[in-house]
């Protein structure tokens, strides 16, 4: 497992600009890997254990998953304040292209070559999903080193995946089975 | 004013309902802005949700059904009163896990946690798939690029951009 990260936190400025970056490359999707890709990877400003738990977290309230996976980090790399730096980062880009994009369909709802780049989007879409898959591999090759992680991690991609069980009823068996994972080796 | 009272109030409920990410309430969007408040059509709903779905975080429709209704005050009304509510209950729950420090139950917790983060990102990936992705050429272009992130260096935007010129090729 890697470790902790040894910097300092970034300026508020730094990580308004980080999540800007990230808020303008996940168009089309793959945001959570773009998040890792951007903190993890390039900045170092959080390791991968971090990563998960405040994702675990983000996905254990309601509301958009990455959204409250950026008010986490901004929280606990800049307190209050970097949590609305992170987030209007974030925002920002989507925010001012989304508006433009409004106006525009209000305008005028038949906009000509909208079929090639609606193919266009289905295709960028298509590969953010891969791009999260990829995040979702890549996280299990540095995280996983026991079977009995290794089991709980392929229960929930079935009972999600393939048996499209929804995500609050597995997290509510999986959390505790997979706590008892790790006691067990703890005790081991 | 009336309108961006009833837009926050709407949009602040919806908030707090969305366990798993924006999706799982877009059924009761539906039938709040179009059946109850008359704000926009069923059709305009779908062609919202459609210029949308490519614009992340997610939820962003709000933002386009707020600009409708209420003009630009209208759409930052809805992504305040979208994301707002949720966020402020991550933060809580992000500040509990802070102040637990380096308690020996947290560290158990963290690594309990890792396989269930992971799990549910895959498990993500696939379902969005399956919902959303129906013929060979979007399978294969989600398989290629998980391949080709997953195992070598390749920029994603590269890869993306790969990916949305052959299907426009494919569609042409």
């Amino acid at each position: 497992m890697a470790t902790r990260s040894t910097q300092g936190p970034p300026s508020l400025a730094t990580l308004f600009l980080s999540f800007l970056t990230i808020g303008s490359t996940s168009f089309g999707g793959g945001l959570l890997g773009w998040i890792r890709r951007e903190l993890v990877e390039r900045r170092g400003w959080i390791d991968d254990q971090q990563f998960l738990v405040f994702y675990g977290i983000s996905q254990m309230v309601p509301g958009a998953t990455n959204v409250n996976l950026s008010v986490i980090i901004g929280t606990q790399l800049r307190g209050i304040p970097g949590a609305f730096a992170a987030v209007a980062g974030l925002l920002l880009a989507p925010l001012a292209i989304l508006l433009a994009l409004g106006a525009l369909y209000f305008a005028a709802r038949n906009v000509p070559g909208s079929r090639l780049i609606n193919a266009a989007l289905i295709g960028a879409g298509a590969a953010a999903i891969g791009f999260n898959l990829a995040t979702g591999i890549r996280l299990a090759h540095h995280n996983i080193r026991r079977i009995g992680p290794a089991v709980v991690a392929a229960a929930i991609i079935v009972g999600i995946g393939i048996l499209r069980i929804p995500l609050l009823e597995v997290l509510l068996v999986m959390l505790p089975a997979s706590l008892l994972v790790t006691l067990a080796e703890r005790a081991r | 004013m009336a309108t961006l009272l009833q837009i926050a109030g709407v949009f602040g409920v919806l908030s707090l309902l969305a366990f798993g990410g924006g999706a799982a309430v877009l059924p009761d969007m539906q039938r709040q802005v179009v059946d109850v408040h008359h704000w926009i059509t069923s059709r305009e709903f779908l062609d919202m949700f459609a210029l949308s779905r490519a614009i992340p975080p997610g939820s962003m429709i709000v933002v386009l059904i707020g600009q409708k209704t209420a003009g630009i005050a209208g759409a930052l009304v809805a992504l305040l009163a979208m994301f707002g509510p949720s966020s402020l209950l991550a933060f809580a729950l992000g500040r509990l896990w802070h102040r637990a420090g380096a308690a020996a139950w947290r560290e158990t917790l963290e690594q309990a946690m890792a396989p269930v983060s992971i799990g549910v990102t895959i498990a993500s990936g696939i379902a969005i798939a399956r919902s959303t992705e129906h013929d060979w050429a979007t399978y294969a272009v989600t398989a290629a690029t998980t391949l080709l992130l997953a195992l070598t260096r390749l920029h994603p935007l590269a890869v993306m951009g790969g990916g949305a010129l052959l299907l426009a090729l494919v569609s042409s």
